[in-house]
């Protein structure tokens, strides 16, 4: 028999994130097929109602304190540390979010156990844990196992369906009474997203640009577009960052999830970050120079071209089209 | 304040990427390096800090292609200082890379105070742990804190306060005491850029220091199995033809899906 699988349940403002399920879902499976125990820790303030979600794991551990509202990676690697050691834990799953970031690297120095980032898919083969990461902002993917099957493991958001993690069983919850560490590092307030013009997340139709589109005059050109389509324009991180559009038009990790009737994206690579929150649209159109960008995995219809070759003779044609 | 950046060149993804023989590293022939992205923006925080609340910039790298290139135009974007650690560090990975940077303390290159902020990229695309950031902090025995956008500094308290990402555009304020270790996500401000005939003229006048650093016994983490690409022309039909034939067959699509009218 192995030794126990964990999952570090991930919630953010009293709700529980997707990415918990994922891990639950995919930690399920592994268990089963390596006939060891799944266990799921949750550590925070007033959140027993997110540990009674958890019932596919055959334990919920909670740790419920007034400290560990927003505990920094420091205070969760050393609760970590002491549940895995206390219950012996030989693989750890993470998310792979902005929320857990640092936990992952800090909990396998303290451990000495390997840590793998970007993990895309887990599997069992001859008793043994295998794991696919996706490297090079998803150009790549590396398969690698895991010596004893003991790692940490930081699982990339949208790898495994959440429902797969979802039961209706009920949670076998048992409160942790750990010693909480004073954190050096204070979480002083929320800051709220600024509100824009247009919640990109309510538009049935967005056009979205990335780097391919070069620079920031070019966007008017994108603008036509979305006008002439009814919808409009959003970004990925690169052209938010070079300050072209505002922050609340980026799509991905950091940015909204979006699920558009229509996400028409211009110059957009795909890389992870980006695909993670817009994989779900209806329908997925893509133009790019690269035949080999990874947005075309996750499009409907591609289009291998520069995006200043077609967009002239779309807006007309549209136009024509409409009024015709 | 003491600013410490530390850069690292990754492949240039814009490249076609080519598996090795060996199948499980990339064919290095091929590649083009280039700043990684997070760090591109970690070296202009520092820069808007050192402008708004004084201070020095010390910038610092491992030896690689085009390396110099990137070092010299940190100092023409106001770096005062630029470090090379000279070596081969093909196949070096994050845990390393940390021990490798802590080193530049512990040999008493870079002073390590009460004043010192140490800024890296939040993330990495080119290793299996991805993140340099939490590790450094962990050798440092400093607090940390990733996916940073914005920094203000409290010189006389000694301390940083900083906004964090979250997801949906939520972000959190923090307060960490220095020395600190911060993997940035986003620069306040996009990346400035330096016209090529400043960097050749820093170029003549400044200079980069090598700093000799033995480097770690291990540098490598888990044996890779293999490395391949992912299906990616599997899902997508691919429309071919004129600019005129394709918008036309994309206005057929969206008509059959009721996404355009007349």
């Amino acid at each position: 028999m192995q030794e126990p699988i964990l999952v570090l349940a991930e919630h953010l403002r009293g709700a529980i994130a997707d990415i918990t399920y994922e891990m639950l879902g995919v930690g399920r499976k592994l268990a089963d097929d390596l006939k060891a125990p799944l266990y799921s820790v949750v550590f925070g303030k007033d959140i027993v109602p997110v540990a009674s979600h958890m019932g596919i794991a055959d334990s919920v551990f909670v740790l419920d304190h007034p400290q560990l509202d927003m505990p920094s990676p420091d205070v969760v690697a050393a609760l970590l540390k002491t549940l895995i050691e206390q219950k012996n834990v030989s693989l750890v799953l993470i998310g792979g979010t902005n929320v857990s970031t640092g936990i992952g690297p800090k909990l396998s120095f303290r451990l000495n156990l390997p840590f793998v980032n970007f993990c895309r898919n887990i599997w069992v083969k001859d008793g043994s844990v295998g794991l696919t990461s996706q490297l090079f902002g998803g150009k790549i993917l590396s398969d690698v196992r895991l010596p004893g099957n003991r790692g940490v493991v930081s699982v990339y958001p949208g790898s495994f369906p959440p429902d797969a993690g979802k039961s209706d069983r009920k949670a076998s919850i048992e409160m942790l009474d750990l010693r909480v560490e004073e954190s050096k590092i204070i979480f002083n307030k929320y800051i709220e997203p600024e509100a824009g013009d247009i919640d990109i997340t309510k538009q049935d139709i967005l056009v979205s640009v990335g780097r391919g589109i070069a620079n920031a005059d070019n966007i008017a050109m994108v603008e036509e577009l979305a006008n002439v389509l009814g919808g409009a324009v959003c970004a990925s991180r690169p052209v938010i960052d070079q300050g072209w559009l505002p922050l609340s038009r980026q799509v991905g990790k950091s940015g909204m999830t979006v699920k558009p009737k229509l996400y028409l994206s211009l110059g957009v690579s795909g890389a992870p970050e980006h695909v993670e929150g817009m994989k779900d649209s209806g329908l997925i159109i893509s133009i790019n120079t690269d035949s080999s960008a990874p947005i075309f995995g996750v499009s409907h219809y591609g289009i291998c071209a520069d995006l200043f070759d077609i967009l002239p003779t779309l807006i007309e044609e549209i136009k024509t089209h409409k009024s015709g | 304040m003491d600013i410490v950046v530390f850069l690292k060149m990754v492949p240039d993804v814009v490249e076609e990427l080519v598996i090795g023989e060996d199948g499980k590293s990339l064919d290095t022939q091929s590649l083009r390096m280039r700043l990684s992205d997070p760090d591109e923006h970690a070296l202009e925080e520092a820069v808007i800090l050192k402008e708004k609340f004084g201070g020095t910039v010390a910038v610092v790298a491992m030896e690689a292609p085009e390396v110099e290139e990137v070092l010299f135009t940190a100092r023409a974007k106001g770096a005062d200082r630029a470090v090379k650690l000279p070596g081969d560090w093909t196949g070096i990975q994050a845990p390393a890379i940390a021990k490798l940077f802590a080193s530049l303390f512990s040999s008493g290159s870079q002073q390590l105070t009460a004043h010192t902020l140490i800024l890296l990229g939040s993330q990495a695309i080119d290793d299996l742990e991805g993140e340099v950031a939490p590790y450094l902090a962990e050798i440092l025995g400093a607090p940390y804190l990733g996916v940073v956008t914005g920094i203000r500094l409290d010189e006389e308290k000694k301390k940083a306060i900083v906004m964090k990402e979250f997801a949906g555009g939520l972000r959190g304020e923090f307060e960490l005491p220095l020395p600190a270790v911060l993997g940035i996500q986003a620069a306040e401000k996009p990346p400035r850029y330096i016209p090529v005939a400043k960097v050749r003229s820093i170029m003549k006048s400044a200079r980069i220091e090598t700093v000799e650093i033995s480097p770690p016994e291990i540098v490598s983490g888990l044996p890779v199995d293999r490395l391949f690409m992912p299906e990616v022309a599997g899902k997508a039909e691919m429309l071919e033809g004129s600019a005129a034939e394709v918008s036309a067959r994309m206005i057929e699509i969206l008509a059959e899906r009721g996404l355009i009218g007349r």
